[in-house]
């Protein structure tokens, strides 16, 4: 198709041609080109459908203000939904779809929605959907969702990477439009540290868009002397293409760069797109400004749109939208549009002015006191209606209108700290509120001064404060001639007597759904927004908001700033989830903790779990074994009968040393550790302040003042937290110094009868029972080298832990399992150690689950009363030591080959399964290969008097009822002879 | 937000660990105070708006407890000092 609404100038690379689809046909467009711009220039108007009513719709704007010409961009895996059209820039090969509409963009199923207008009003899904409340989740929300939403997703991995940046710089300037770039020339110059950032990919701002001059030159061209001047300065740094999303605290901005978004796929190793977190000393807000629509009766028909935007299009992309073209104004800017498009060689066949009197436009149909109040035109514009001074009505023929009512300054980031913008009557708009974000401060149109002189003179003038503030001279400006025209607007916000009119295009919000609002008592602005949806669609409301409200303020009678506004939340315009996340994503976003056995284990073909960071064998499958349950089961007995090896590296490991060691040990930890002899072990529990058991672990005494400390895997972190927290804020005179040694020391516990003759071919000394008698621990050698030993144990087996530095774990399990082999050695995993554990009746996370005392766990007599500690006080609550609280027991099917169910609760029998006669419930299960039947732990109300009795376990998820028996947790060697041996 | 930490200089927040209420630095006696007195330590805490002392740890970097006194409306930051130098003025000793 030819360009046919192409006419001459702009700021497009006319020697090359691009080629793009949209919705399948073949379309040319020119570098410089935004899709919309490209697609006008084809005569294409029409570019998506609306939100609820399925109205065709076309661009309003040219910028990223954009509510209606919404696409999917690109296919595939790149496909992405929502796109503006406006400020997706062209490239060779680029493809579109529009979205909201089935089965075509012409033709439209759920247009028929439009027709049932009446009932589609605010509070529609609200009053409608109300009965039957079991309709909802089956029936309503699934029609609601596939008839309403906008563009699809792909449902396809995105093939892109995206990353984060981290940027610093004195001065931080938003918005490269004339007051941008004056403030970043006099900030540029003077050699402070200046970043630079523009949403559009091409600086200048409203400068590209304009005709006007800026002393001798086109102001395009004094921009882009002011952008090679300041790249040209290594203190500045220059980012097009990169939207400023919010104001976060202490001068920290958020921005989203674009970096191959105008590119038909990244260039090899880059990102799509980079998130920047700039750290700022100042920074300034050149945002300019957003023009407003006037709401008239079916204003949202493709070819109607703002007119500074129609005015870009011609002078910046030269394109005429429409080959008639109107204006309707209440304002001096839009008889700007209709000079610059006359002087484009358009035919502007009427400028409607809302104004009485005043001057008329040489050469134009200006009529003065008119309204423009109703427009037809199937599938775009082809005639608006006109109401005259004199009451008559009039229609024109015309295929594009440009609408303004004014324009509003970008106040959004300053509103990012709930600051409110305040209104200012003799511009009709809101200007930012003073001084909310420290170190901000706002220049030209945003902050009210709409002229190029005044944008040229605030910015320069802001930068220089910023610069006197971090003690930095500027040098003299040199700022050009520009136009000072005042701002002329008489407000006019809707044509009364209208009621189809939008206001909110992107959601079909209308001066209707405003008055039912109003006549519903939704006045606050607050309840306006939430009832009609009005400004919370994805544009959130940049060209609705404020007429909205004006429009609101008319109905009950207040003035604007009575009414008052919403504020504005980051970020400015969509950001792309994948650009949050950055590099984190998959694996990246959470990495893997090897153990030192790891490359061993992977090498034996073991499965391996997460454990938080950690990667730990799970189970070791041999050859033959077909369910994981015959690799635990195997492992289990084999250690049971001779020795099995476990790396159990992970668990968290601290040396605490000073003369105040052994005190701190006191306070931290419930039972005793200063009259623990040097060169042995002692089991430990630490609890909360609020007296809830906290962690456990043993921790052994390796000299005088030096003590080595385990916890869990889970809380390594935060244990060591809080025993920093304890040195040096509850007890800061303290001798006694903290060092988390996890990752030194490869750790591996050696279990099971073979245990002590297995080892003793590894160490270098005696380790006899009589040398090395159980809970011993010390510093020994292996083969010359140093290591630490413990003889504690898990599992209730003769058992000791090993520790040899991290970077001998790999030889020292290989080694282990060479002298090992005479002994039949096994590796278990994690689920063998499980199963060691609960047949031994040790608690471990599933018992430790934060909510659980020393007393419940049967170990109340651990908490010292002699000594304060961490949580001895509350520990003795009175409802945490009611002698029928829950206690730790055993548990066992009556029936030895019944199974039983994790989550099961514990009931007398013949009661009926309801919470008020539950009397504890099942904490881990396991079978026991041992005892070949399951075993359970579990809390029971006065469980350690009820050993014996016979209960049931019943899951009512699981549909089971099973018979147990209450019996001690000690399912093995109960009177611990197995360890001593 | 940025914490200028005392020894490091500005650092990001992300480096740090929040807990709470800088009142947590007062643990009553263990052996002398009554279970209210560790119920009101452990459970009652002031709401400020407006400046509010609480305790930062910095966990990504040298492993100080911090009291940051910040401006829960505002987010400013009034004052940053080593937790340890604080608890000392209050008294806290072994």
């Amino acid at each position: 198709m030819s360009q046919s609404n192409r006419i001459s100038g702009g700021l497009i690379d006319r020697s090359r041609t691009l080629r793009f689809h949209f919705d399948g046909l073949p379309y040319l467009g020119h570098p410089g080109d935004t899709l919309a711009s490209a697609l006008l220039a084809n005569g294409v108007r029409l570019m998506g459908r609306s939100f609820k009513y399925h109205r065709p719709r076309g661009p309003i704007s040219a910028g990223s203000e954009e509510p209606n010409a919404l696409v999917e961009l690109r296919s595939g895996a790149r496909q992405e939904p929502n796109t503006r059209a406006t400020v997706a820039e062209l490239f060779d090969g680029l493809t579109a779809q529009s979205q909201t509409r089935w089965p075509s963009l012409k033709f439209d199923a759920l247009a028929i929605n439009d027709r049932f207008n009446s009932f589609l009003t605010a509070g529609f899904y609200y009053k409608t959907f109300m009965w039957p409340a079991s309709f909802w989740e089956k029936v309503y929300e699934p029609i609601i969702r596939r008839a309403a939403g906008l563009g699809s997703l792909t449902k396809l991995e995105d093939p892109d990477s995206y990353d984060k940046g981290f940027l610093h710089c004195d001065i931080l300037i938003i918005g490269a439009g004339p007051a941008g770039l004056s403030a970043a020339l006099t900030a540029g110059r003077s050699g402070a540290r200046v970043i630079l950032a523009d949403e559009d990919f091409r600086m200048g701002g409203r400068l590209n868009a304009e005709t006007f001059e800026l002393g001798d030159q086109a102001g395009f061209v004094w921009a882009d002397a002011a952008v090679a001047e300041l790249s040209s300065l290594p203190n500045v740094r220059l980012m097009t293409r990169t939207t400023v999303v919010g104001a976060f605290d202490h001068g920290i901005y958020g921005a989203v760069e674009r970096v191959s978004d105008h590119l038909i796929e990244p260039a090899p190793g880059k990102p799509r797109q980079t998130f920047w977190r700039i750290y700022s000393q100042r920074a300034i807000l050149t945002g300019g400004a957003t023009e407003r629509p006037i709401a008239f009766e079916n204003n949202d028909r493709p070819g109607i749109m703002l007119a500074g935007s129609l005015r870009a299009y011609a002078n910046r992309w030269g394109v005429a939208v429409g080959e008639r073209t109107a204006i309707f104004t209440n304002n001096d800017d839009g008889l700007r549009t209709a000079r610059d498009l006359q002087a484009k060689g358009v035919d502007v066949v009427a400028v409607i002015d809302s104004r009485d009197g005043g001057e008329l436009l040489p050469g134009i149909r200006h009529l003065r006191g008119a309204e423009v109040i109703d427009s037809a035109g199937r599938l775009g514009l082809s005639s608006i209606t006109v109401r005259h001074a004199n009451g008559k009505t009039e229609v024109i023929k015309a295929t594009a209108l440009g609408v303004s009512g004014g324009w509003n300054p970008n106040v959004n980031i300053t509103s990012h700290h709930r600051s409110r913008p305040i209104w200012r009557d003799d511009i009709a708009a809101f200007v930012p509120g003073s001084g909310e974000i420290a170190n901000l401060s706002v220049a030209g149109a945003a902050a009210g001064t709409l002229s190029t002189h005044g944008a040229l003179v605030t910015g320069d003038e802001v930068a220089r404060t910023a610069l006197a503030s971090l003690g930095l001279t500027a040098t003299a400006a040199n700022l050009p001639k520009a136009e000072d025209a005042p701002v002329r607007i008489t407000p006019m916000w809707y044509v009364k007597g209208s009621n189809r009119a939008w206001i909110d295009p992107q959601n079909d919000v209308t001066v209707k759904d405003i008055k039912l609002a109003h006549q519903e008592n939704f006045t606050s602005v607050e309840h306006l927004k939430r009832y009609t949806t009005l400004g919370m669609a994805t544009d959130q409301g940049k060209t609705s908001n404020v007429l909205g409200l004006a429009v609101m303020a008319g109905l009950t009678g207040k003035s604007i700033p009575d009414t008052g506004t919403t504020v504005y939340r980051p970020p400015y315009t969509p950001v792309a989830l994948g650009a949050l996340g950055g590099r984190g994503r998959g694996q990246e976003f959470k990495p893997f903790r090897l153990t030192p056995s790891h490359k061993w284990a992977q090498e034996q073909g073991a499965v391996f779990v997460e454990v938080g960071y950690w990667l730990r064998t799970q189970w070791l499958p041999k050859a033959g074994e077909t369910t994981w349950r015959q690799s635990v089961d195997r492992e289990v007995l084999a250690t049971r009968k001779s020795v099995g090896i476990c790396d159990v590296t992970t668990l968290g490991k601290i040396d605490i040393q000073g003369t105040d060691a052994g005190a701190f040990l006191d306070k931290v930890y419930a039972n005793t550790f200063s009259t623990l002899a040097v060169g042995k072990c002692r089991y430990g529990l630490m609890l909360r302040e609020d007296g809830m058991v906290f962690d456990d672990g043993t921790t052994a005494r390796m000299g005088q003042n030096e003590y080595v400390t385990t916890t869990t895997t889970a809380n390594a972190v935060t244990v060591f937290r809080h025993l920093e927290f304890c040195r040096q804020v509850l007890w800061p005179d303290m001798d006694v110094q903290l060092i988390s040694t996890t990752e030194a020391w490869a750790q591996f516990s050696v279990a099971g009868p073979n245990a002590r003759k297995l080892l003793q071919k590894v160490v270098d000394q005696d380790i006899s029972d009589a040398a090395f008698p159980y809970m011993g621990a010390g510093n020994i050698t292996v083969g010359g080298l140093r290591a630490r030993l413990f003889r504690i144990s898990f599992s209730g087996e003769l058992a000791y832990e090993i520790a040899v530095p991290t970077r001998y774990g790999d030889a020292m399990i290989r080694k282990l399992m060479e002298a090992g082999a005479e002994f039949d050695a096994v590796v278990y995993g994690t689920e063998a150690l499980g199963v060691m554990r609960i047949e031994k009746g040790h608690v471990a996370g599933n018992e430790l689950n934060g909510t659980s005392t020393a007393l419940n766990m049967g170990l109340g007599k651990m908490v010292s009363r002699k000594k304060d500690s961490i949580g001895m006080v509350l520990s003795q609550r009175e409802g945490m030591t009611r002698d029928d609280g829950l206690r730790l027991v055993g548990v066992k099917p009556v029936n030895p080959a019944a199974e039983l169910k994790a989550g099961s609760h514990f009931l007398k029998t013949g009661v009926a399964a309801k919470a008020e006669n539950d009397d504890g419930w099942l904490t881990s299960l396991v079978y026991s290969p041992h005892l070949g039947h399951y075993i359970a732990l579990g809390y029971l109300k006065d469980g350690s008097n009820r050993i014996g009795e016979k209960m049931r376990a019943v899951n009512l998820l699981a549909g089971t009822d099973t018979e147990i028996e209450i019996v001690s947790p000690h399912f093995i060697d109960p009177e611990g002879e197995r360890l001593r041996a | 937000m940025i914490i200028h930490h005392p020894i490091l200089g500005p650092r990001d927040a992300q480096e740090f660990v929040y807990l709470g209420d800088a009142s947590l630095i007062g643990r009553p006696d263990g052996l002398t105070a009554s279970i209210e007195d560790f119920h009101n330590y452990t459970y009652l805490r002031d709401n400020p708006a407006g400046a509010h002392r609480e305790l930062w740890y910095h966990e990504q970097g040298d492993r100080s407890w911090l009291v940051v006194t910040r401006n829960t409306l505002t987010h400013e930051i009034l004052q940053v000092e080593l937790a340890r130098d604080v608890a000392r003025a209050e008294g806290r000793s072994k």
